[in-house]
Parts: structure tokens; sequence; C-alpha cells
């Protein structure tokens, strides 16, 4: 084809699409490539997505988006071997218009959202690997892709190419992630009437609910598993830190198996019917973690730039502002007629300064910080189960005896003071 | 937790997945004396989500038709052995929901 474009983005997951949608709707010349089949048909998420970021791009989005349900109530669930402590909040002003979160099931989201672009006027194609940048005079000037005579030129190209970034690892901008810079998330799309979500719930209409997972779901590995509610179906997952699994010697779909059978959680699955099952990594080094994401001629967003906020397990709506703030930053570029890594480095300016940067700042050493310390998940979440069934156990003892035995069980005054310690380095780490 | 009851396995699992294989392998095991001599473990064949490793007494079968693309094998083998590509374009695994 050795055909020239404005821009190529390669990847159309939220990152890349986003780019291509904003850059396509300014007029310029956009090539999207995708490897799977179709957007989305390589992708995998729990399956919430933020409205904010999205209603930047595509206003009210929603009134036309496949998505599944509105968010209006997040339960976190602490949990023990046969007991949980459960928080959660619920707000109907999360169920009316701007809304603040939907689940989305991503292989037809993602393929809406490309079509969105290509309404703008991207070129999208799929079934296409990215091989290789073309790098002339130390400037990417193009790709080499799979198809015959498949290079294809650009005066800049977006690597949107996921938390695997061959690309960026070719150009050097990463080295290889090691084991504790990822989190191997499994999950299972369980089929289940509308209705019975809905009573099983305690939801009305089209209302969704999430549930995220804390404690003897991940068998002391740092992770969490979810349990989120589409239209007719159910997300059940888990996803553990790689070299959590690798030290604990687990098998993945065995954990999975675990979190579904557990008394806790298995209620909830009952009557269900399995639909998909989905494996994927999530980028969860965080800040420290993120690579080299401009050069000359070349940009990095989205799971390949590493943005993923693990603690508030945000990594769509991050992917969707670095696109955006990718675009912008070509559009500059383009009116200098001038792509270089300098003029292209507003690009990074802007990202570090947005909610992006700021929030991978805030939590850049709370992943390590946890998994460094696994009695954070071992110990103090069935403290926790034992000390709620002790103060809400009716037995005749007086509620002064009860909080005694609950400070007896904390343990000694040496375990105390390490506890204190502990709250005070997670506080440090999460503040 | 093999003691308990295993629900479905991964057999079950795997088969509830659309893949379109291409005819050649996008995964290869670089030197196969280092699974043989020096990964006591193979702890591909445990982190792996699908299966894809299988010890085979003498050697590693790989059975990329069911692979993922998750990257984990990359990332989590000790020795760096395995050679990770994406399948040619519109082949491999194709997620239908998630």
């Amino acid at each position: 084809m050795a055909e020239k474009f404005d821009v190529i983005v390669v990847g159309a997951g939220p990152a890349g699409t986003a780019c291509a949608y904003t850059l396509a709707k300014a007029g310029v010349n956009v090539l999207l490539l995708e490897r799977g089949e179709y957007p989305g048909s390589k992708n995998v998420m729990g399956g919430v997505l933020y409205r904010k970021m999205m209603e930047d791009i595509i206003p009210e989005f929603y009134k036309e988006a496949p998505v599944e349900r509105p968010i209006v109530e997040q339960r976190f669930m602490m949990l023990d071997k046969e007991s949980a402590v459960t928080f959660s909040y619920k707000g109907l002003e999360w169920n009316q218009p701007p809304y603040n979160n939907f689940t989305v099931l991503r292989a037809k989201f993602d393929q809406w959202f490309a079509d969105k672009a290509v309404q703008q006027g991207a070129l999208l194609v799929n079934e296409t690997v990215a091989l290789e940048c073309i790098v002339e005079d130390g400037k990417v000037v193009g790709v080499r892709t799979d198809r015959p005579d498949g290079d294809v030129y650009a005066d800049v190209v977006v690597l949107a190419d996921g938390v695997n970034s061959l690309l960026a690892k070719s150009l050097g901008f990463h080295k290889e992630f090691r084991p504790d810079e990822v989190a191997l998330a499994v999950m299972e799309v369980l089929k289940l009437d509308r209705k019975i979500i809905e009573d099983r719930f305690n939801l009305e209409g089209d209302q969704g609910c999430t549930i995220e997972i804390f404690g003897d779901a991940t068998k002391g590995i740092l992770g969490t598993a979810w349990l989120y509610t589409n239209k007719d179906s159910l997300n059940i997952g888990v996803g553990t830190m790689l070299s959590g699994l690798i030290k604990h010697k687990i098998k993945p779909y065995e954990l999975l198996e675990y979190v579904k059978q557990h008394p806790m959680i298995r209620p909830y699955l009952q009557g269900t019917e399995q639909q998909e099952y989905l494996a994927h990594l999530i980028p969860e080094g965080g800040y420290n973690s993120m690579p080299q994401i401009v050069g000359d001629g070349v940009l990095v967003v989205g799971d390949a730039a590493q943005l993923v906020n693990a603690i508030h397990r945000e990594g769509s709506n991050m992917a969707m502002t670095s696109g955006v703030l990718a675009a912008e930053a070509i559009l500059r570029a383009r009116e200098a007629n001038d792509f270089s890594k300098t003029m292209l480095d507003s690009y990074r300016v802007n990202l570090l300064d947005s909610f992006v940067g700021q929030d991978l700042k805030k939590y850049k050493d709370a992943t390590h910080h946890f998994e460094k310390f696994p009695h954070y998940i071992e110990k103090y979440i069935p403290m926790m189960n034992r000390a709620a069934s002790q103060m809400f156990t009716v037995d005749g003892a007086s509620k002064w005896e009860k909080q005694k035995k609950i400070w007896r069980d904390i343990g000694s005054a040496g375990d105390k003071l390490k506890i204190a310690r502990d709250l005070f380095q997670a506080w440090r780490v999460m503040k | 937790m093999s003691e308990q009851a295993k629900g479905t396995s991964i057999e079950e699992k795997q088969y509830l997945v659309r893949f379109k294989a291409d005819t050649k392998s996008h995964l290869t095991v670089l030197d196969a004396d280092i699974c043989a001599t020096k990964c006591p473990d193979k702890l591909c064949t445990i982190f792996c989500p699908a299966e894809v490793y299988k010890w085979e007494e003498v050697r590693m079968h790989v059975g990329y038709e069911g692979c993922h693309e998750c990257g984990s094998c990359r990332i989590g083998c000790p020795y760096q052995n395995i050679k990770w590509e994406y399948p040619k374009g519109g082949h491999g695994i194709i997620f239908r929901l998630g």
C-alpha cells in the first residue's frame, strides 16, 4: 500500500479510538489499525466505563452507545473464609444524566466507538498487525504491517497497542515489564435473566451495581475480585499480580473458581450460564513504570503508556484522556509543521498535569507497598471480620467486654504498635 | 485448592471462547533445554490462564491455538525463554463480549 497518512494510530481500543476520533473530527487524515477481526475482539476489562472522559469526546454518548447499566451502587466486600464485612454507597444521583459510570461489554462498545471515529472520517483497517515502526534518521515515519506491501507512512505514529506494547518496547521506550508490574485478570461473563439480576442486586429497571471483593478472594495475593451487573449477564473476575501467582503457584482459573464458589459470592451466581471466559493483563506498575511516551514522530497512549490507577480501578478513562491529549498535541504540531519530540512533548506535559498524571503520582508507591506487606490482606481483613462478628453477636456479654475481647484479639502491645505503623504507612502511600 | 471441588475446568472455560487459529504458532520456546533442565517448577504451566503450556515428560507442548494473547508467559518466564508475537492479523482469540 505504501501510502502516506497524516497520522497512523495503532490499536482501536479506547485510547487509540479517542485519538483517531479527535483527529478525524479536526479534518486530519487518520489511519486506525486494529489487529483483531473487529475493534474490541482482543480487549477485556472488568466492565466499568466512566462517563466523564467519554462524554468529553462524544456528549451524551450513553443515549446511543451499547452501555449495559448505569451504576447506582458500589459495594466493597472484605472477605474472610465464611464471612464478609461490606461497605456500600448507593445514590440515585447516579441514576440520571449525567450519570457517573456504566458497565459495558468491550467487544460491543469498542466496535461502536471505532465506528464513530470512522463516521468522522478516520480510515479503520481491521485484521492488520503493526509489526514494527519504520524509523528513518531516528524519526518514526510509519509502520510495517503484516499485509502484502504493508508499509504505511505518516507524520506521526500513535502507539495505542495495549499493555504488551511490543512497538514501544522495540523503540527502546521501555524494557520488558516485570511480573510485579502487571496483574493478570481472568473473567467470566455469566448469563442471567435481567429480572433475576434486578431482584438479586436490589435494583430497579436499568440500574446497575458493582461489587469489589478484597481479602480471601485472592488467597493472600495482592489483587481484587469483582462482580458487576450487565443488562442480562454478570461479569465475575479476579485480578492478581502476576508475581503473586508465580510466588504462590496458583492457577488463575482455579482462583476464579474459588471466588465463584466462595459462600459469600456463590448465592449471587446461582442459576447463571457461562457465556465467555477471558484473560488479559493490566499494567499496574503505575507512575514508576511509565515508559518514554514521546519521541520524534511518535506518541504512546493508554495501557501502552501504563496509564492505570489500580487503586480506583480506572484505566479506560485515562486511556481516552491520553488519546485526546495526544491528538491535541498532534494538531499543534501540524500547525507548526514540526513533528519532533520537542514539539510533541506538550502531550507529555499536559498528560502529567491532568488528573491522569496527578493520580498516577498520588498512588505511585501504593501497589508495591501492598505487595510487599501481604498481611494487609492475610491478617487485617480476617481481624476486621472477627471484630464485626464479636460486636454484632448478642450473647449476654456487655459491649465493654466485647470491646475488650476485640482489643485482645489484635494481639500484644507490640502487635498493636505494628498495626498502627502499618496503617500509617498505608495512609502515607495513599494520601 | 486441589482438594476442593473445582467447578468448571479450564477445558470447559476454553470451550466458550471463539478462536481463529493461524497455521503457525505465534509462541515459540526458544531453548527446549532450559525448560527441561533449569526450570523444575515449569511456572508457565501454572500461571498461563489458558493452559497453553503443558509439560509432556521431556518437552513443552505449546497449544497456541487456545492462547488469549495476554502476554503473561513472555513476562513471567523466569528465563525469558518464550518468544511472543501477535498472531497474524484477524487470527487468534476473538472475544464476543467482555
